[in-house]
């Protein structure tokens, strides 16, 4: 009975859907009060029974509910709790589903958060929400409902994938998909402007919170599914430019070209129509992913069972997506007036060269992940493009990406003169050179030109930030003058950036030097045997087999000590037969560490006691994954900006103003 | 033309240049990078280039890994059921690498023809067949429903 509840409840959620995409839209065109009101109360029913219907599934599987045929495919009685939760988003179905209830969360969240907005603009934003909703709720009733039956009723149900079933997994697919249907909300306001004729500053500062807080999840996302492949899949890879992975990859890209492109609206009412076209781009993107993802046209680790019927809706809905909204952009597009002028060389065009280096990056990204789609539909041969290439690309465009971001912050709006930024940033310039120089010549170390590279752009926008630092306190007065900058209007935006664009150099010496300097070594050992590896002795103890809750498996022992001969780590790496699903799985043991990870994998059995073995020594490589952090970090902080909690109505008011009226604004809220 | 105008389409003119550049490297790096992929049919046609980056694709043949003294050297058999040919690979194959397995190798065909792959991927899904390797097989069949080709087993 319970799964019939949960269908019909989605059912609901859809009617919920339609009204709140036309009624609300119908009538902010014909100024309908009534129907303008609508629009938060429809987000409201919609929201609630899509998270019925989530909730039934969810008990589904907690009580191994086996007659809903996903329940029996994903699910098993001997999951350890969290995993019989985590298993509702473990394919396809349930993560559709969960996709659609943060969507409807979303929905919520900028109906609760728009009390300041005028009412029709509310309306138009819950609206064009309301028309994602009813794609994705209809995919999943027409084409994938979770909760179809199965008969007869299997004892025991077929497992999560034992790659799922750990924490990591567990929370990374939810943030992912926080971070691409957040990217909705954006999109969302974009068009409502459109319609609405009214693309101002005040558009853009609503934008930027909700923008900046989806591009945060996409980061965490992102990072998370980094250090997930790194650790459980066994093999020390963190990034694989992966169908999939580029799917999340490009949507970042865009929005990040996004969220700067929309401080350039907000501060100077310009770049206005580019604004609104990587809005629209980003959340297409995140579309293309789902279509990538989830109608398994291409081969991947993340793709589910191929089925033509999902592929045909999703590349409809993305059709109607991306061609709808290019179509209202370009009716709406030529009314709108250009912004705020500017000099050739000031902000405004350091930030356009940088939003034009992102979004071809992401073209090339988008070139190389659709290229064996397009071979093959076109009879050319089957291919695949290689992960060194995406690399290469990616290393011929991200320098110029970095310089240009060490000169970002220091140079000013409209008018900046070049002498004048280049004698600022000279100092700078010379010492990261200098830093640049002393790693790739074979002075500290073994020179490696790559991580001289690298040290260089990490320096160069490390004393950018402290130059723009002292440029922002020399008229503070003291530690004290400093400590009242931090939560004045404007600062948390600030110190965001600065952070961020930490993360962006620790990240670039993370990725450097873990690829130019890591040692690998597959080798065969017996038990007891040693062998040297960066300045390291690994000695195997040989394997013991080992029971787990729901696994059986071979468990190695490898004692890693230093030069001097102390010991450094136990490891204890594992293979791994999970019970149900009987596929082994590599489970690695890793020693991790702030500046190297010690990570080993066990191979296979080759007799007598003897196992292949993949050892590894991984410099700085968690410094990929923290600079992640640091900038999901930044982006939060300047999603926290104070200015955004202000009566919004009156930012549509002239972006100056004064003091007086600041504080008047800050006391009503 | 102003002074200034004429300097500002100069810059203009150099940022598309700058870019055009790196794209053309980029593109330049793309079409060295294509990997195409072979089935066996095809290499024993003499249709797959020698010594160059290439992918091919196939079901393990039962019985054919043989492994070599050093213990981490594997030779195995793949084949379309029209054709085999024989892999070489050193190291540690993944974990869903079995015989019967549909895989994709890798790597480079040397001139005796022996492939030596510098990877094997097996994907994750133990019942998931790689799409080159299922189109392989399903244009073999369909070949041998046609009588025009005799099957090697």
């Amino acid at each position: 009975m319970a799964p019939e509840l949960g269908n019909f409840a989605l059912i609901l959620g859809l009617c919920m859907s339609l009204v709140l995409s036309t009624f609300p839209l119908i009538g902010s065109i014909n100024n309908t009060p009534g129907w303008v009101a609508l629009a938060r109360p429809a987000a409201w029913g919609q929201f609630f029974f899509v998270a019925i219907s989530f909730a039934v599934l969810v008990n589904a599987f907690l009580v191994d509910d086996f007659s809903v045929l996903y329940v029996a495919q994903n699910g098993n009685t001997q999951l350890p709790l969290i995993y019989k939760v985590s298993a509702v988003w473990g394919a396809h179905e349930g993560s559709l589903l969960l996709w659609a209830l943060i969507l409807s969360g979303w929905t919520i969240a900028v109906s609760l958060f728009s009390r300041t907005l005028p009412p029709e603009v509310v309306a138009r934003v819950l609206a064009v929400m309301g028309m994602v909703s009813i794609g994705f709720l209809s995919f999943l009733l027409f084409t994938s409902n979770p909760f179809d039956r199965v008969f007869p009723v299997p004892l025991e149900g077929g497992d999560l994938n034992p790659l799922l079933q750990d924490f990591g997994l567990a929370v990374h697919p939810p943030m992912l998909y926080m971070g691409y249907v957040g990217l909705s909300v954006a999109f969302s306001f974009a068009l409502a402007a459109l319609i609405g004729g009214k693309l101002d500053a005040a558009w853009a500062r609503w934008s930027r919170p909700w923008t900046l807080i989806a591009w945060v999840f996409l980061t965490i996302g992102i990072t998370l599914g980094s250090w997930w492949a790194y650790y459980e899949l066994g093999w020390g890879g963190w990034w694989f430019w992966d169908p999939v992975e580029n799917a999340s990859f490009m949507p970042w890209l865009a929005a990040t070209a996004l969220i700067h492109s929309l401080a350039v609206t907000e501060k100077r009412g310009a770049f206005k129509r580019w604004t609104v076209l990587l809005a629209l781009l980003a959340f297409s993107l995140s579309l293309l992913g789902t279509f990538l993802v989830r109608s398994g046209v291409l081969t991947s680790v993340h793709s589910f069972a191929a089925d033509p019927a999902r592929g045909l809706f999703i590349l409809v809905f993305l059709c109607i997506v991306i061609g709808g909204s290019l179509s209202v952009y370009a009716w709406r597009a030529p009314d709108v007036t250009s912004g705020g002028k500017f000099d050739l060389f000031c902000r405004e065009t350091l930030l356009l060269a940088n939003n034009l280096l992102l979004v071809v990056i992401t073209a090339f990204i988008l070139l190389g992940t659709l290229a064996p789609l397009i071979y093959d539909a076109m009879g050319w041969g089957k291919i695949s493009v290689g992960f060194p290439w995406f690399t290469t690309m990616f290393v011929i465009f991200t320098p110029f990406l970095i310089i240009i971001m060490g000169m970002g912050p220091l140079a000013r709006w409209k008018k900046q003169d070049p002498g004048d930024l280049a004698r600022q940033l000279r100092g700078a310039l010379l010492l990261s050179i200098a830093a640049g120089v002393l790693f790739a010549l074979p002075i500290l170390h073994e020179g490696n030109i790559w991580a001289g590279l690298a040290v260089m752009l990490a320096v160069w926008l490390l004393s950018s930030v402290v130059l723009s630092l002292r440029q922002r306190w020399r008229y503070r007065k003291g530690i004290a003058g400093i400590l009242k900058d931090f939560g004045s209007r404007g600062s948390n935006s600030y110190y965001g950036m600065i952070i961020a664009h930490l993360g962006v150099a620790v990240f670039a010496i993370g990725v450097t030097f873990v690829t130019q300097f890591d040692v690998e070594q597959d080798i065969r050992m017996s038990p007891g045997q040693t062998v040297a590896l960066a300045g390291h002795t690994f000695r195997f103890d040989g394997a013991r087999a080992i029971e787990g809750p729901n696994y059986r498996a071979d468990q190695g022992t490898i004692r890693v000590f230093n030069s001097a001969g102390e010991e450094v780590a136990v490891l204890n790496p594992e293979k791994r037969t999970y019970l149900v699903q009987t596929r082994p799985m590599t489970e690695a043991g890793i020693n991790p560490g702030f500046m190297r990870d010690i990570y080993v994998s066990l191979g296979e059995t080759l007799g007598s006691g003897d196992w292949s073995l993949r050892l590894y020594y991984k410099p700085v490589v968690r410094w990929i994954w923290f600079g992640g952090i640091l900038i999901a970090i930044g982006g939060l902080l300047a999603a926290s900006d104070r200015r955004y909690r202000m009566d919004t109505v009156r930012a549509a008011a002239p972006v100056a103003r004064t003091a007086a009226k600041q504080f008047a604004a800050e006391s009503r809220t | 033309m102003t002074p200034k105008r004429k300097k500002r389409i100069i810059l203009i003119l150099l940022m598309i240049a700058g870019i055009a550049v790196a794209a053309g490297f980029a593109l330049k790096a793309f079409n060295e990078n294509l990997m195409f992929f072979y089935t066996p049919s095809a290499v024993a046609a003499d249709e797959a280039p020698f010594n160059h980056p290439i992918r091919v694709g196939g079901l393990v043949t039962t019985g054919s890994v043989q492994r070599q003294a050093d213990g981490l050297t594997v030779h195995f058999d793949i084949t379309d059921n029209a054709e085999t040919i024989t892999i070489q690979y050193t190291g540690i194959l993944p974990d869903l690498f079995r015989e019967g397995q549909g895989i994709v190798a890798l790597g480079e065909l040397g001139k005796n023809r022996m492939f030596v792959a510098s990877e094997v991927l097996a994907k994750h899904d133990e019942n998931y067949m790689p799409p080159e390797v299922a189109d392989a097989l399903k244009k073999t069949h369909e070949a041998g429903v046609a009588g025009s080709a005799a099957k090697t087993d």
